[in-house]
């Protein structure tokens, strides 16, 4: 069972194939809209799943574990917006995520497909996920591009699934532009061959470790870490 | 709206005890049958996932509980006579026109073309 989501706003086309789908892989399904407009036009269309007029930032009205998945296009980040001076879009969009999370049963994916205004909102928008508890995150599509780029918050619940690679990421301009930063791990790369535990500089800072944690250590002198004399 | 999602639906109306809202009652003005295809792995999968009490009572309710079993029988994955029953109640018997009532606030939420309106005033939420 899926819970759709504004899914009529997009083409009819994509309305189609989609709904069509769901339907035939065996699925039932409930769509939700604040829109009485919407629905309409679901209705002429006789869609096979229920529909329902709500506002996603008043929550999800369903019993704990109910859905296998959830679909949203284009709405999640309707909820940013403070419509009416009693709208607190965080405590909105916490509403809808921590409901949602309710809703799915364990093992359950969300996909939700929006387009923000700014990186505040995909921040706020994510935090507000992660703090309902669920695991999972941003997929963007076509990052390079600014007219076909598209946002995917995919959250999963109780699973640490991977994330799907976005569209047309791999050609990425990314790496040449970004600065390497290359001193952090290397410390010891350089040694080719040597055993890293056995030089006198690891010996001095494993004692510095020591020292650090409040143990007891041997002072540094000029013998440390020097080898023992050849006993036979 | 079918039975199904009815089985589904609670009620969010602020006031509602952690876990409460439903059952929603029904109070119907007109019902319609609808035929939808039998898909009895379906069926199956979706009888442990119902609340079985609910189901019974919002039948009742509508008067289309065509002598549905109290409880859900053991063996229901292979009985298509049982399968069937269930698959009528559920998808096919749609509430049209009418009322879903809150048992513990007492909110009605009407239901308009087949779609429940589930908007709640600001004072509500």
């Amino acid at each position: 069972m899926s819970l759709l989501n504004r899914v009529f706003s997009s083409g009819q086309m994509w309305l189609r194939v989609e709904w069509g789908y769901i339907t035939e892989e065996g699925h039932f399904w409930v769509g939700m809209d604040i829109s009485p407009a919407m629905l309409d036009v679901a209705v002429e269309r006789e869609v096979e799943g229920d529909l329902m007029l709500a506002d996603m930032g008043q929550g999800v009205p369903f019993r704990p574990g109910t859905f296998d998945g959830c679909i949203s296009i284009s709405a999640v980040q309707w909820l940013c917006n403070a419509d009416k001076k009693t709208h607190s879009p965080p405590k909105r969009l916490y509403r809808f995520f921590s409901t949602l999370y309710t809703a799915l049963a364990r093992g359950a994916r969300a996909v939700l497909q929006l387009y923000p205004e700014n990186s505040q909102q995909l921040e706020l928008i994510t935090a507000q996920a992660m703090k309902a508890g669920f695991t999972g995150g941003m997929v963007v599509d076509y990052p390079n591009s600014a007219k076909a780029k598209k946002f995917f918050l995919c959250l999963f619940v109780g699973t640490s699934d991977v994330l799907p690679k976005g569209l047309g990421a791999e050609c990425s301009v990314e790496e040449t532009t970004q600065a390497k930063f290359t001193q952090e791990r290397t410390r010891f790369r350089n040694a080719k061959g040597k055993s890293v535990k056995k030089g006198r500089d690891w010996v001095l800072e494993k004692k510095e470790r020591r020292r650090r944690q409040g143990k007891e250590v041997r002072a540094d002198t000029k013998y440390t870490a020097r080898k023992r004399r050849p006993h036979f | 709206m079918k039975l199904l999602t009815h089985n589904m639906l609670t009620s969010h109306v602020r006031g509602v005890r952690p876990g409460g809202g439903f059952p929603l009652r029904i109070q119907a003005t007109e019902v319609k049958v609808n035929n939808v295809d039998f898909n009895p792995e379906f069926t199956a999968r979706m009888v442990p996932k119902v609340e079985w009490g609910a189901l019974v009572e919002a039948a009742e309710s509508l008067g289309h509980r065509s002598d549905l079993p109290a409880e859900p029988i053991p063996d229901y994955e292979s009985n298509e006579d049982f399968l069937r029953k269930v698959h009528h109640v559920l998808m096919e018997v749609e509430v049209v026109e009418g009322v879903l009532k809150c048992p513990d606030t007492g909110r009605e939420f009407p239901i308009t073309k087949g779609i429940p309106n589930m908007l709640l005033s600001e004072e509500e939420t």
